[in-house]
């Protein structure tokens, strides 16, 4: 891997997400700091609630308006997307930034035939091309996807749930796009599909050159796919670093540990799991301090007052108390 | 040698469609010991739930016998049936939609207890409320909550309570976490592993994820369109699996460490349909090491080593 800062594609800073309800204001993102260098992949991982899909949207800028406060910068590329009006983002979407997500079956439209979703993000994107050619884009991202051809004159109903996951990564690829969000595409499918699924995705990944972040729970699925792994927590990345610093590095935050002892470890026979006692935190009533705090097995009296800042070292990032140097 | 607990023979559910009879179980046979968890692994529309569901006779059966402790209960009639009920419960998948909006938490795990009249005392049946709460470590002071409050963990924790609240002495688990975070999954399946051990339950456990099957089962079997392909205690079927799509399936699973990041034999097409399914192998369609006979016997499972059983002519 070459890292170097030319190489940036994705710069997010000191990003913070509020959502703005009638009863509370959700915090969702905290304080989000992150980048993505040209043809990464980076797993964003966390549970339910961490804020992991805000921080795609947030980049997509897909937030609904006057609801969510965005604060901070992301820039992609050169262009500060924050600060971007609206013409501006809707050349960008599908074209520079994609997104996939997680449900196939909501995510296509059931009146269209397949292969005219497909062509309608060519023809946006695309203003000068011919249909001609068009269908011959059509065809050819359906054959990359591993789908016949022939098969884009049908409905979304006709294909099986796999199959439907091809063609929105079809539409989000066709316009050979610089940077990819794929929010757990592969949660609703199949283990043996899911396997499918994810091969394809690298594979194309390496032809085209994308960079993706691929937002999931499963530490599996990242440890399979992932150049880099960032985990969040309440908002917050809470660790961050190469696949090797998090999945084989000796240290690690507390909440990072947790979610690997909640897996059930296919090489070894143990009785009993070590989870993380509790639940995660209210996101309109965060704790003061480190935002784990309840639920850790080594809250200091410090961890209460003040929220730790982040240890680096050589790209493996910690932000913890406990932690100090490393 | 002992009495299963549970133990099916030749139990088969057809559904009448359309297109002609729908394989969803197909002539399986399985026993389960007391205290004992069996594993029912597969992808979906294998006919897992399905054939959890026959066993309870939630769905009736085709053909075939489900025996509980030795009894044939595929011929008990309704009163009969009603007293079986109370010795045989399920947790079902989704905590969201398993229980009544509108009734609070006491009233749902009271439920069981007031329809199967275990016991009839009002302050007796609030007492034992109180207790399956503390049982499956949900705190007294949800007692009077209603679901739509309570995170899908609570949730799952009301719906184990009230499977335990006539004191059962087999249940069912149709993929009970899969709903679930994975700190919060943890949780679950150490709680049920606790209960088994306190009580001496015993676990149907349905699911498609394979390492929880491997962690909480003594025997596994593997479905695949209907038919059970594979049997063997847990250990053995993950050091050593002999069908093929087992092997796929194993295969197939994204493990979190870095070790395994290879490039893996992955299976290629989708599970067929299972209307009018074709004779011979079911997994032919998608199997590497298909030969013409594949498609003509009709297939068995057979014991290729001690407790292990396996459907495939190559092995």
């Amino acid at each position: 891997m070459v890292n170097t800062v030319a190489d940036k594609l994705l710069e997010i800073r000191n990003l913070w997400v509020e959502y703005l309800t009638e009863d509370a204001t959700i915090y969702a993102v905290n304080n989000l700091n992150l980048t993505v260098e040209k043809g990464e992949t980076l797993g964003l991982v966390g549970e339910t609630g961490a804020g992991k899909t805000t921080t795609a949207l947030s980049v997509m800028r897909l937030l609904p308006e006057k609801v969510g406060l965005i604060k901070g910068t992301i820039i992609l590329d050169g262009m500060n997307i924050t600060e971007a009006p609206e013409e501006k983002l809707r050349e960008m979407r599908g074209f520079d930034v994609s997104m996939i997500f997680q449900d196939p079956m909501t995510s296509l439209n059931p009146v269209f035939t397949v292969g005219d979703q497909i062509k309608e993000a060519i023809l946006l994107h695309n203003k000068n091309i011919d249909e001609k050619e068009a269908d011959k884009q059509v065809d050819d991202i359906m054959q990359l996807v591993g789908l016949p051809a022939e098969r884009k004159a049908e409905y979304p109903h006709q294909f099986s749930g796999g199959m439907k996951q091809r063609i929105v990564i079809a539409i989000a690829l066709v316009c050979q796009p610089k940077l990819l969000l794929a929010d757990e595409p592969t949660t609703a499918l199949d283990v043996t599909i899911q396997a499918q699924v994810l091969q394809m995705m690298k594979e194309l990944k390496e032809k085209l050159n994308t960079a993706m972040i691929m937002i999931t729970h499963d530490l599996g699925v990242v440890a399979q796919t992932c150049d880099k792994v960032a985990i969040m927590y309440a908002g917050e990345i809470i660790e961050s670093g190469t696949a090797e610093d998090i999945f084989e590095g000796e240290k690690h935050h507390p909440y990072t540990v947790g979610l690997f002892g909640s897996i059930p470890d296919m090489t070894k026979k143990t009785r009993r799991l070590n989870p993380i006692e509790g639940l995660m935190p209210d996101p309109s009533k965060l704790p003061v301090g480190c935002k784990f705090n309840d639920r850790c097995p080594l809250c200091m009296e410090i961890c209460t007052t003040s929220i730790p800042e982040a240890v680096d070292r050589c790209g493996h990032m910690i932000k913890c108390h406990q932690i100090k140097e490393f | 040698m002992e009495q299963p607990m549970i133990q099916t023979i030749g139990l088969k559910k057809y559904f009448n469609t359309a297109r002609g009879p729908l394989h969803a179980v197909d002539d399986v046979n399985l026993s389960i010991l007391k205290g004992q968890t069996l594993g029912v692994v597969g992808e979906s529309g294998c006919g897992k739930s399905t054939l959890g569901r026959v066993i309870l006779r939630l769905i009736e059966p085709t053909e075939g016998k489900v025996l509980l402790e030795g009894k044939d209960i595929t011929k008990y009639n309704t009163k009969q049936m009603f007293e079986v009920r109370k010795q045989i419960q399920i947790i079902f998948q989704d905590p969201f939609s398993s229980l009544n909006p509108r009734m609070s938490v006491s009233e749902i795990i009271a439920e069981p207890i007031k329809v199967t009249k275990v016991i009839k005392d009002k302050k007796q049946i609030d007492r034992k409320v109180l207790e399956l709460m503390d049982t499956v470590g949900l705190a007294r002071r949800f007692v009077n909550t209603y679901p739509h409050e309570l995170d899908g963990g609570r949730r799952q924790r009301i719906g184990i309570a009230r499977a335990l609240a006539v004191n059962p002495k087999f249940i069912v688990c149709d993929e009970p976490v899969s709903a679930l975070d994975v700190s919060i999954q943890a949780q679950i399946l150490n709680l049920m592993m606790d209960l088994q051990e306190d009580i001496g339950l015993t676990y149907m456990f349905i699911t498609h994820d394979l390492s929880v099957v491997k962690h909480i089962s003594t025997d596994i079997i593997v479905m695949y369109l209907g038919m059970c392909v594979e049997k063997a205690p847990a250990e053995k079927l993950f050091e050593h699996p002999m069908h093929p799509y087992t092997k796929a399936l194993l295969d197939a699973i994204p493990v979190p460490n870095l070790s395994s990041r290879k490039m893996k034999s992955i299976i290629k097409g989708e599970v067929t349909s299972p209307v009018n399914p074709k004779p011979g192998c079911r997994f032919a369609a998608r199997c590497p090491y298909v030969k013409d006979e594949c498609m003509q016997e009709k297939l068995e499972l057979k014991e290729v080593e001690k407790d292990h059983f396996v459907a495939c002519i190559h092995v």
